[in-house]
């Protein structure tokens, strides 16, 4: 009778979608398995800590649905990374119908660590032996039904890549996710001395009643042992905190290792038992090619170079192979705003015309020109952390990171950030220390981005001669990292003192990038970078264009510039009638500038700015540069009357700017652009990722506050000594 | 031909201070650990990683700063500073085949 009631019930929950859950050590192919079996495309991450989210996708698969979740790739069940957090904090709150733990085949002690514990957790798991056709190929074999015995769940054979074993793990999880019996959770022997600490622990906990979130006592009591301070204040029991300290303290004393070392080590006991009896390695394994990589890489004296060499390689191919696919990009915004424009007749005032060739099309347009440019870089940083250098790297540049008071794991945005600060600041998630990650995005827009090429673009042919121009443009880059280091040093010394959590990390094995983990890279990154110019810069773009235009001239100078262009169009010649037309619609733009709103702002700045060596022209275009950093130039050239569609290899821009300021003053304006406030763009993302408008509001002030006092010293110190005035 | 299985065994902990920090090794080396001289943070990380004391590992790299180590067969890096926390002593080199 039970047995007909429990079918029944089985199959009527036969249709009732399961929630899986994915959880394994990073470089175990879990993504790669959540992929091939949702078919969605999230990215595979290759740098430890890339998903610090969850990812959620469905599949069929016979009559149910199975809502699957991508957890972020741990180590174990601890709560010390962001990474760990999130997915235990999912495990344990959400508990899942199933868990998949995504085990490397060739790697699989190490692996078993965390299954293990979300076996000890009671959670129905399924191991998916992942990577099994490596294992095959090195010669690894595996008596499988008795592994199942020994660990008491279900393993699968598994190939992410190709999707081998889907089906079969498929039918695994369901069965296990149906099977009418709860799971008993694990238990492992910890042994005499530990053993006799989680008896009374857990019986405590019991008494307590219902513990939080329906974990099994041991467990719990096993993880206050540990020292789990998460839990513990979850529990929010001050005499089971201090109980469990007491115990950790004894354990320590009597076996002269931490508590959680003990611990540790007896779980690997368990799973190197297991092992023994149920894996064969039949050939000896080797990795001398990737290792004989690392000792080089990694070399006291070369590992440096190395790495430098290779940035400078990457750099300049950014650079060369940049420059045509952005002439084209140029052109085609040419010809966009010429068809635009063109529906109106010429010379009309319209101003949804001038929105729209100006405003829209000037200030997007700008970022947009830059994005062959970035693609290569973010192409060329992609493909060195897929194919497993970066993470060498990022040892590399640790200590260097560590003295300016961050972790290595700040390198990598710091480098994307000379591609755009906006991806960089979305790379600071795999900061594990919040200060850490505070610090990395205030200092991260010091790192130039491509937007402030087009200014030392129009300014350098400016003001120095040809051989200067590299090296001139190399050291405003070094500028910015310096200033970084220095005011990285400086926050990490008094706003955000605080230790760096040690670097330890699994280095992932080299292998050939494959295009599709390039372009998925290439499109996270790419995206937010062409998100952040269709959306926070359009906007500002619009308000620029408003401030433009209102209040206008007077009515009177709009007459008198009226009367001279009918003078003008009067004109026989058709050369003298191109050159006053020209003439009178420049200085009409110029003077309808210093009458707008924006005109007056920059002529109320330009006390603020004169001790920097700027005039109210160089202050005005400066607001403009707050919405993006290219408009800098556009508004130079409406300042200088030449109409709106000047850019930095207009040669009569680059004359009047060197017929105006001193060598002096244009490295000044370089410095303060490099220094000065980034883009709304990159302010609107630091106040989304950190939380609060505070950091955002510094990041700021902070840094325009640094570009005026840099700026002001340099000018009045090179004004006094003589140079380039 | 089978390999040599990397075998857990049961660790009897060493006086403090005893054997030498991880930055004292070079490339080759087999070595055991002894303790480590850190925070809990640290302590769970390597434990986690397959370090716990008792391992047995292999020396991959010792550069300026970062230690690569051979652990259970995957790669593990320590990074600046926190080689120098790690205490180990050389193990034999040659162990029990299986």
């Amino acid at each position: 009778m039970a047995d007909m009631i429990s079918r029944d019930k089985a199959e009527a929950a036969a249709d009732n979608p399961l929630t899986v859950a994915l959880a394994g050590n990073p470089n175990a192919g879990k993504t790669t398995l959540f992929n091939a079996l949702t078919g969605a495309r999230q990215h595979v991450g290759n740098y430890p800590g890339v998903t610090v989210e969850t990812f959620q996708g469905s599949c069929m698969h016979g009559r149910t649905r199975l809502n699957l979740v991508d957890l972020p790739g741990t180590y174990s069940l601890t709560a010390y990374s962001p990474e760990e957090r999130v997915a235990r904090t999912f495990l344990i709150q959400e508990r899942p119908d199933v868990v998949v733990a995504v085990v490397d085949a060739t790697n699989l002690e190490r692996n078993l660590y965390l299954a293990v514990q979300i076996l000890e957790l009671g959670l129905p798991l399924v191991l998916a032996l992942n990577m099994s056709d490596l294992a095959a190929r090195r010669g690894i074999a595996f008596d499988l039904t008795l592994l199942q015995t020994l660990l008491g769940a279900p393993i699968i054979p598994t190939v992410g890549k190709t999707g081998e074993g889907k089906a079969e793990l498929l039918d695994a999880v369901i069965a296990t996710g149906r099977r009418a019996a709860s799971s008993t959770p694990l238990r492992i022997d910890y042994g005499e001395a530990l053993e006799a600490e989680i008896a009374p622990m857990q019986r405590r906990l019991e008494t307590l009643g219902a513990l939080p979130d329906g974990i099994p006592a041991r467990w719990l009591a096993v993880k206050l042992l540990e020292g789990d301070a998460d839990l513990v204040a979850r529990l929010a029991h001050p005499d089971i905190a201090a109980a469990a300290a007491e115990a950790a303290h004894r354990l320590e004393s009597l076996v002269g290792d931490s508590a959680e070392a003990l611990i540790a080590d007896r779980r690997y006991g368990f799973i190197s038992g297991a092992c023994q009896e149920a894996v064969r390695h039949t050939v000896e394994r080797r990795h001398e090619f990737s290792d004989t990589i690392d000792t080089v890489v990694t070399d006291r004296l070369f590992g440096l170079p190395i790495f430098l060499g290779l940035m400078y390689f990457v750099f300049t191919l950014t650079f060369t192979l940049g420059g045509p696919p952005m002439q084209w990009i140029e052109s085609g915004f040419e010809v966009l705003r010429g068809a635009i424009g063109g529906l109106w007749p010429a010379g009309s005032a319209s101003l949804l015309r001038s929105l729209l060739v100006n405003g829209v099309i000037g200030g997007v347009g700008g970022v947009l020109v830059f994005l062959p440019n970035i693609l290569l870089l973010f192409l060329a940083i992609a493909i060195l952390e897929d194919s497993g250098y970066m993470a060498r790297a990022a040892f590399l540049m640790d200590r260097i990171m560590h003295k300016m008071g961050l972790h290595g794991k700040s390198f990598m945005p710091m480098l994307i950030g000379f591609g755009c600060s906006v991806p960089a600041i979305l790379a600071t998630r795999t900061l594990e220390s919040r200060r850490d990650r505070l610090t990395t995005m205030l200092v991260v827009p010091l790192m130039s981005c491509g937007a402030r090429l087009p200014i030392y673009a129009l300014i350098i042919p400016a003001f120095f001669p040809e051989p200067w121009h590299g090296p001139v443009l190399w050291g405003i880059y070094l500028i910015g990292i310096a200033l970084a280091v220095v005011s990285a040093k400086v926050l990490k010394s008094t706003l955000l003192r605080g230790e760096t959590p040690p670097f330890v990390m699994e280095l992932p094995p080299y292998r050939m990038p494959t295009l599709r983990s390039l372009s998925i890279h290439l499109w996270n990154r790419g995206g937010a970078y062409l998100k952040k110019a269709g959306t926070i810069i359009l906007g500002i773009s619009v308000i620029l264009w408003a401030m433009q235009q209102w209040p206008g001239l007077p009515a009177g100078q709009t007459e008198a510039f009226a009367e001279r262009r009918v003078a003008a169009e009067a004109l026989v010649d058709d050369a003298a009638r191109e050159q006053a037309l020209a003439a009178v619609g420049g200085e009409e733009a110029e003077a309808s500038l210093r009458a707008s709103l924006m005109g007056r702002l920059g002529r109320s700045l330009e006390p603020v700015l004169r001790p920097c060596g700027f005039d109210w022209r160089l202050s005005t275009a400066m607001i403009g540069a707050l919405a993006a950093k290219e408009v800098f130039v556009t508004q130079m050239g409406i300042i200088y009357a030449l109409g709106g569609e000047q850019d930095e290899a207009s040669v009569p821009l680059r004359e009047k700017i060197r017929a105006d300021y001193t060598p002096l003053a244009g490295f000044c304006v370089m410095l303060f652009c490099l220094i000065s406030a980034p883009c709304m763009a990159t302010i609107a993302v630091t106040r989304r990722e950190s939380g609060s408008w505070r950091w955002a509001l510094l990041q700021l002030g902070g840094l325009t506050l640094l570009a005026w006092v840099v700026t002001a010293a340099v000018f009045q110190i090179g004004s006094l000594l003589g140079i380039g005035t | 031909m089978t390999t040599v299985h990397h075998s857990h065994q049961t660790h009897h902990p060493a006086p403090h201070h005893a054997g030498v920090p991880l930055t004292h090794t070079r490339p080759g080396q087999r070595i055991r650990v002894i303790a480590v001289d850190a925070g809990h943070a640290l302590v769970a990380r390597l434990c986690a990683l397959g370090l716990t004391p008792g391992i047995t590992a292999e020396v991959v790299a010792v550069g300026a700063g970062p230690v690569v180590l051979n652990v259970m067969g995957s790669r593990i890096v320590l990074g600046h500073g926190m080689a120098d926390q790690v205490r180990v002593r050389l193990a034999p080199v040659a162990s029990p085949a299986r």
